[in-house]
C-alpha cells in the first residue's frame, strides 16, 4: 500500500505535468513570511528580502553583519541570515535559499559547477580581505623549540602533541568539519606522524590556542588570517612546503601550504539580476582585514553581531558611504 | 542464574554451564593476542565505494532539472511541502503574538480546561520573554507542516494496519527501521532530493514522526472490542459506517495518543533539521554549538521544552476528555480577541529577558572552577576505558570481532538475530566503514555501560523508596521531553569538544527511560513473591539480587535495549561537538561535497550498527511495545 500511496502522489505529479514539470528554481507561490533571526523587523521593507548565508566563523559573521546592517538601515531591505555551512550554502543559490555568500575562500570546484556549468551564481568581486590558512603553534613553543616552525621537524616533536584523542600520534587540532581542509592529505603526503583531531568549531580552536599560550601547553592547530585572535594571543605559523601555483590542484596529492586567497563575494544569479541596490551594495563592499577583525572581536566579546556592526558603522562613515549605491 | 545442583543430573562429567562461553572467550582473547594488527580494515577516505556514491550524487545533481522523476515528482513534492510550510508560517506570523497566544490558550482550554489553557499561554509567552519569538513561530510552523503530513499518511495507514494483520506484519520492520535509524543519518539524502531548506527538513522530520502515528493508531483500532464491531455489522452497518461510527469513536483516546506522540517526535526532530537550513529554534542551538556559546543556545533549548510541554498537555488533555461543543464559541472568541489585540499591541514581542551574558558567565565560572575535576574525569575515561576498547576493536582482525558479535547474538537471541548480525557486519565491511564503525561501537559500549550502571541504580533506588521515586519522577519527565540536541549543551560546557562529551550527553539522554523501565520492572515483581522471600528470611540484599533483579530481568533487558539504541543516536549526534567516527563522517558528508559518498555510507552504517545492537539485545525479549521511545 506504500506503493499505492506512491502511485497516488505520482499520479498527482503526472496530472500537474501539463505545465512541463517543476524545476529546482521553482519556489512555493505563497509569499515568504517575515522570518529570520537577525531582522524580525515588522515594518514593511522597501526593497524586499535578502538572504545572506552565515558560515560558521566570526570573521565571516562580521562582514555579513555590517552588510546586513547597511542593507537594513540605509537601503530599507529585510535581511535574513540563515546559518549554513560553507559548501551547503552554494546549493542554496539554485532555489533561492541563499542570495549572498559574503566571504568565499577559493572553492574553484564550486565556482566551476555553480557559476560556469549551472549558471545559478555569479562572482561579485573581492571583499578586500586577504585570507590564508595555515598550521600554527603558540608563541612559547616557537621560543622554546625554534626549529619547530619548519614542517620537517614536526615529527621530532610529535610526542609533545599527543593527547587522549590522538591515538598515540601527535594531534593536529582542526575546526568545523565544513572548513576548507587539506589536513588529511598533508599528513599523508608529508609522512607526518600526526592525526587530525576535530574540535568541531572555531570556538574550540580559539579556546585551545588561548589555553595553550596561557598554560604553556603544546598545541598544533589549523587556523587562518584574518582573525582577531592574532591581536590577543601570540601565535606562530608552521612553514609547510611553500605554495606554488597549482600544487593544490589534486586534493588527494596536496603536499604544500595553503595559498593566500583574495576572498570574494558570490551571489545568486537571480540576486545579481534583480537585487537592485542591495546587489550594488554587496558588489561595492570592500574593507580591510583590520576592519573585519575589529567587528569580529566585538562579536566575540559578547556583542550581538548587529551591535558590533552598528558600532563599526558609526565610527567609519566615510568607508561605508562609498559602498552605498547612489 | 546458576544451575541448582540438587536438580542437575550427576555432575561427574558435565562441565558447568559457563564453561563453553568461557572457553570460547578464552579462544577469542588468544586469537586476538596472536593476530593483533593483522586483518584490520583501516579507514580510507577515498574508498571506491565512497567515490561511487559521490559520483552518483553528482549525476543526480546534474539531472535535477531534466529527469522526469524530478520534473514531475520530486520537485512537485518539494513545492507542495514548501507551500504548506509557507502557508502555515505566514498565517502563524500573521496572527501576531497576541493572536497566537490567544489561539493556543483557547485550544488548551477547549481541550483540557482553564489550567491547560493557561499553561499553554504561559509557555508561549515565556518563549517571547526568552527573546526567541520569531524562531518559535517558525518552529511551530515546521512542526505543524510535518505533523499534518505525518497524520495525513499515518492515520489512514494505521487504521488500515489495525484491521489487516498482514499489512501490520509487513509494516513492522519498515517502521522499526525508521525508528532505529538515527535522525542524523538521513539528512544528506534529503538534501539531495529536496535541496536545503524547509521542505527537506519537513521530509526528514516526517520519517521520524510517521511511525508512532501508524503504530499507535493500529494498536487503537486493534483494541476496539470485536463484539462492538459485530453488533454494528449485525445491525446492518456498511463498512464505512462501521469505521466512522464504531472504530474511530472507540479508538479515539488512543488515537489522541498517536497524535501526541507524532507531535513530540516531530518537535524533537525539527531542531536537527536546522542543519540543512530549515528555519526555527534549532538555528540558535547550532549557532551556539559552533561558537561554544551556551548563553545563545539556552533560550532556544528552553523554548523547545516549553512548546513541548504546551503541545503535550494540550493534546493529552484532548485525547482524555470529552469534546465540549458548547465551549467552541468562547474559544473562538478568545482567539479572535487575541488576534484583535494584534492591532493594538506592538507588533514585536515587547519585553525580552536577556540571559546570554549571565549564563555565559556562569558557564565560564563552572568551566574554570571545575576544570580540574572535569578534565580528570574526561582523561581517565578516555585513557583507561575508551582508548583501550577502541584499540582492541580496531586492531583485532575484523573477522574475529565479527565472530565475537555473531556468537554473542546467537547465544543471547538465537539463530535469527545471529543471521541479522552476520548480514549487518558483512554490509558494514562492504561499505568500507569497518574501522569507524568499531570506533563508534567503542563509544556506544562505554556510554551504555555508564547508562546502565546509573540507570539501574537509580531505578532500584526508586523502586525501593517511594520518596526517592517521587523526587526523581518530575526530573525524568522533564528529561524525556527535552530534544536530544539540548543535552549536548551542558556536556559541551563542562567537557569541551571531545569524544567524552558525546558520551556524557548520551548518558544523560538515555538514563531516564532506563530508570523508568527498571523501576517499573522491580515494582511489578508480584508482592506474594516478595512476601515469600521475606518470610523465608532473606536479607534486603538477598531480596534484591536473588529475587527482584532476576524477576525484573525482562524489564532490565528492555532497558538495555532502549539504552543502546538511544545511546547510538546520541553518540552520532555528538559528532557536532567533537565525537568522531561515523557521526563525523555524516557531518562531513553534508558539509564537504567530496565527502558526500562517505557521509551517505556512514549513515547507512549507523543504521546497520543500530539494527545489529538492537537485535542482539532484543533477543531475550519479544518486541517492546510501540510507545518505547518518547522523544528523541
Amino acid at each position: 500500500m506504500k506503493i499505492r500511496l506512491l502511485a497516488g502522489v505520482l499520479m498527482l505529479g503526472v496530472a500537474l505535468a501539463g505545465c512541463g514539470g517543476a524545476k529546482v528554481e521553482d519556489t512555493p507561490s505563497a509569499a515568504p513570511a517575515p522570518s529570520g533571526s537577525a531582522s524580525a523587523s515588522a515594518q514593511p521593507s522597501a526593497g524586499g528580502t535578502v538572504k545572506i548565508a552565515i558560515n560558521p566563523w566570526v570573521g565571516y559573521e562580521a562582514s555579513a553583519a555590517v552588510v546586513a546592517y547597511l542593507m537594513k538601515n540605509e537601503l530599507g531591505y529585510t535581511v535574513e541570515l540563515p546559518e549554513i555551512k560553507e559548501q551547503l550554502a552554494w546549493e542554496g543559490f539554485a532555489n533561492g535559499q541563499v542570495d549572498v555568500i559574503i566571504e568565499n575562500w577559493g572553492h574553484d570546484d564550486l565556482k566551476k559547477k555553480y557559476i560556469e556549468t549551472d549558471g545559478v551564481a555569479v562572482e561579485a568581486g573581492s571583499t578586500g580581505n586577504k585570507g590564508v590558512i595555515g598550521w600554527y603553534v603558540p608563541k612559547w613553543m616557537a621560543d622554546k623549540y625554534p626549529d619547530i616552525t619548519d614542517w620537517k621537524n614536526l615529527n621530532k616533536y610529535a610526542d609533545l602533541f599527543k593527547t587522549s584523542e590522538s591515538g598515540g600520534k601527535g594531534a593536529l587540532l582542526f575546526g568545523d568539519p565544513s572548513y576548507v581542509s587539506n589536513e588529511e592529505a598533508l599528513i599523508k603526503n608529508l609522512k607526518l606522524n600526526f592525526k587530525v583531531v576535530t574540535g568541531g568549531s572555531e570556538a574550540a580552536l580559539i579556546k585551545g590556542a588561548q589555553q595553550a599560550q596561557e598554560q604553556q601547553k603544546p598545541l598544533l592547530f589549523y587556523f587562518w588570517d584574518p582573525h582577531w585572535l592574532f591581536s590577543k594571543t601570540e601565535l606562530v605559523r608552521v612553514n609547510l612546503p611553500a605554495y606554488t601555483e597549482g600544487c593544490d590542484a589534486d586534493p588527494k596529492k596536496v603536499a604544500c601550504d595553503y595559498a593566500e586567497l583574495d576572498l570574494d563575494k558570490i551571489v545568486s544569479k537571480k540576486f545579481a539580476d534583480t537585487g537592485g541596490k542591495a546587489y550594488d551594495l554587496v558588489k561595492n563592499f570592500s574593507w580591510t582585514n583590520a576592519d573585519q577583525n575589529q567587528v569580529a572581536m566585538d562579536i566575540n566579546d559578547g556583542m550581538t553581531p548587529e551591535e558590533a556592526a552598528k558600532k563599526w558603522v558609526e565610527a567609519n562613515a566615510t568607508k561605508w558611504q562609498a559602498w552605498i549605491p547612489k | 542464574m546458576a544451575a541448582e545442583p540438587g536438580l542437575a543430573p550427576p555432575p561427574a562429567f558435565r562441565l558447568p554451564r559457563w564453561a563453553a562461553p568461557a572457553a570460547f572467550t578464552l579462544v577469542l582473547v588468544l586469537a586476538y593476542l596472536l593476530l593483533r594488527g593483522s586483518g584490520t580494515l583501516p579507514h580510507d577516505d577515498d574508498a571506491p565505494q565512497f567515490t561511487a556514491i559521490t559520483e552518483l550524487r553528482e549525476w543526480v545533481d546534474a539531472h535535477k532539472n531534466d529527469s522526469p522523476l524530478f520534473l514531475y515528482f520530486v520537485n512537485y513534492v518539494r513545492l507542495f511541502i514548501g507551500g504548506l510550510f509557507a502557508l502555515l508560517q505566514t498565517s502563524l506570523h500573521g496572527l501576531g503574538w497576541p493572536g497566537l497566544i490567544g489561539v493556543m490558550g483557547a485550544l488548551g482550554w477547549l481541550a483540557g480546561g482553564w489550567r491547560t489553557g493557561l499553561l499553554a499561554m504561559a509557555s508561549l509567552a515565556a518563549c517571547g520573554v526568552l527573546g526567541v519569538w520569531t524562531l518559535t513561530v517558525d518552529t511551530l510552523a515546521l512542526v505543524g507542516a510535518s505533523v499534518l503530513l505525518s497524520l495525513a499518511i499515518g492515520l489512514p495507514l494505521g487504521v488500515w494496519a489495525g484491521r489487516s494483520p498482514r499489512l501490520r506484519r509487513a509494516l513492522g520492520p519498515v517502521l522499526d527501521f525508521m525508528q532505529i535509524m538515527p535522525t542524523f543519518a538521513y539528512l544528506a539524502p534529503m538534501v539531495l532530493f529536496f535541496q536545503i531548506g524547509a521542505p527537506a527538513g519537513v521530509a526528514a522530520t516526517m520519517i521520524y514522526s510517521i511511525p508512532p502515528a501508524i503504530r499507535i493508531t493500529a494498536l487503537a483500532i486493534e483494541q476496539v472490542s470485536p463484539t462492538a464491531v459485530e453488533a454494528s455489522a449485525s445491525l446492518g452497518a456498511t463498512p464505512r459506517q462501521t469505521l466512522t461510527k464504531v472504530y474511530l469513536p472507540l479508538a479515539r483516546s488512543t488515537m489522541g495518543l498517536a497524535i501526541n506522540q507524532t507531535i513530540m517526535m516531530a518537535l524533537s526532530m525539527v531542531v536537527i533539521a536546522n542543519l540543512i537550513n530549515s528555519p526555527g529554534l534549532g538555528s540558535d542551538i547550532i549557532k551556539g554549538l559552533s561558537r561554544e556559546n551556551v548563553g545563545l543556545m539556552l533560550p532556544a533549548g528552553l523554548a523547545i521544552v516549553l512548546i513541548g510541554i504546551a503541545l503535550d498537555r494540550t493534546t493529552m488533555a484532548a485525547s482524555r476528555q470529552r469534546f465540549r461543543p458548547s465551549r467552541v464559541p468562547y474559544a473562538v472568541a478568545a482567539g479572535l480577541a487575541g488576534a484583535g489585540l494584534t492591532f493594538v499591541l506592538p507588533a514585536e514581542w515587547p519585553w525580552v529577558l536577556r540571559t546570554a551574558q549571565p549564563v555565559n558567565e556562569a558557564v565560564r565560572w563552572a568551566e574554570r572552577s571545575w576544570f580540574e575535576v572535569t578534565d580528570a574525569i574526561k582523561e581517565a575515561v578516555s585513557l583507561f576505558l575508551l582508548n583501550p576498547l577502541e584499540g582492541v576493536l580496531t586492531s583485532a582482525p575484523w573477522w574475529l570481532v565479527a565472530l565475537a558479535l555473531l556468537a554473542l547474538a546467537w547465544r543471547i537471541g538465537g539463530v535469527r538475530p545471529a543471521v541479522t548480525v552476520a548480514v549487518c557486519v558483512a554490509a558494514i565491511v562492504l561499505l568500507a566503514l569497518w574501522e569507524h564503525s568499531m570506533v563508534t561501537l567503542a563509544m556506544v559500549i562505554v556510554a551504555v555501560a555508564a547508562t546502565l550502571a546509573i540507570g539501574v541504580s537509580l531505578g532500584i533506588l526508586g523502586a525501593r523508596s517511594a520518596r526517592f521515586s517521587a523526587f526523581q519522577r518530575p526530573l525524568l519527565d522533564a528529561a524525556q521531553t527535552l530534544p536530544a540536541f539540548v543535552y549536548l549543551l551542558p556536556a559541551l560546557a563542562l567537557f569541551g569538544a571531545t569524544r567524552f562529551t558525546a558520551i556524557f550527553a548520551s548518558v544523560i539522554y538515555a538514563v531516564p527511560p532506563v530508570v523508568r523501565l527498571v523501576e517499573e520492572g522491580i515494582r511489578n515483581v508480584p508482592p506474594t513473591v516478595v512476601e515469600a522471600a521475606l518470610s523465608a528470611g532473606s536479607t534486603p540484599r538477598q531480596m534484591l539480587w536473588k529475587v527482584q533483579l532476576p524477576m525484573a530481568r525482562k524489564a532490565i533487558l528492555l532497558a538495555a535495549n532502549q539504552g543502546i539504541v538511544m545511546t547510538l543516536a546520541m553518540v552520532v549526534l555528538g559528532a557536532l561537538v567533537g565525537g568522531g567516527a561515523l557521526g563525523y563522517d555524516v557531518v562531513s558528508g553534508f558539509s564537504q561535497r567530496t565527502d558526500f559518498g562517505m557521509g551517505f555510507a556512514a549513515g547507512v552504517a549507523i543504521v546497520l550498527l543500530g539494527i545489529m545492537l538492537d537485535r542482539i539485545t532484543q533477543g531475550a525479549d519479544r518486541r517492546p511495545p510501540p510507545l518505547r521511545r518518547k522523544s528523541l
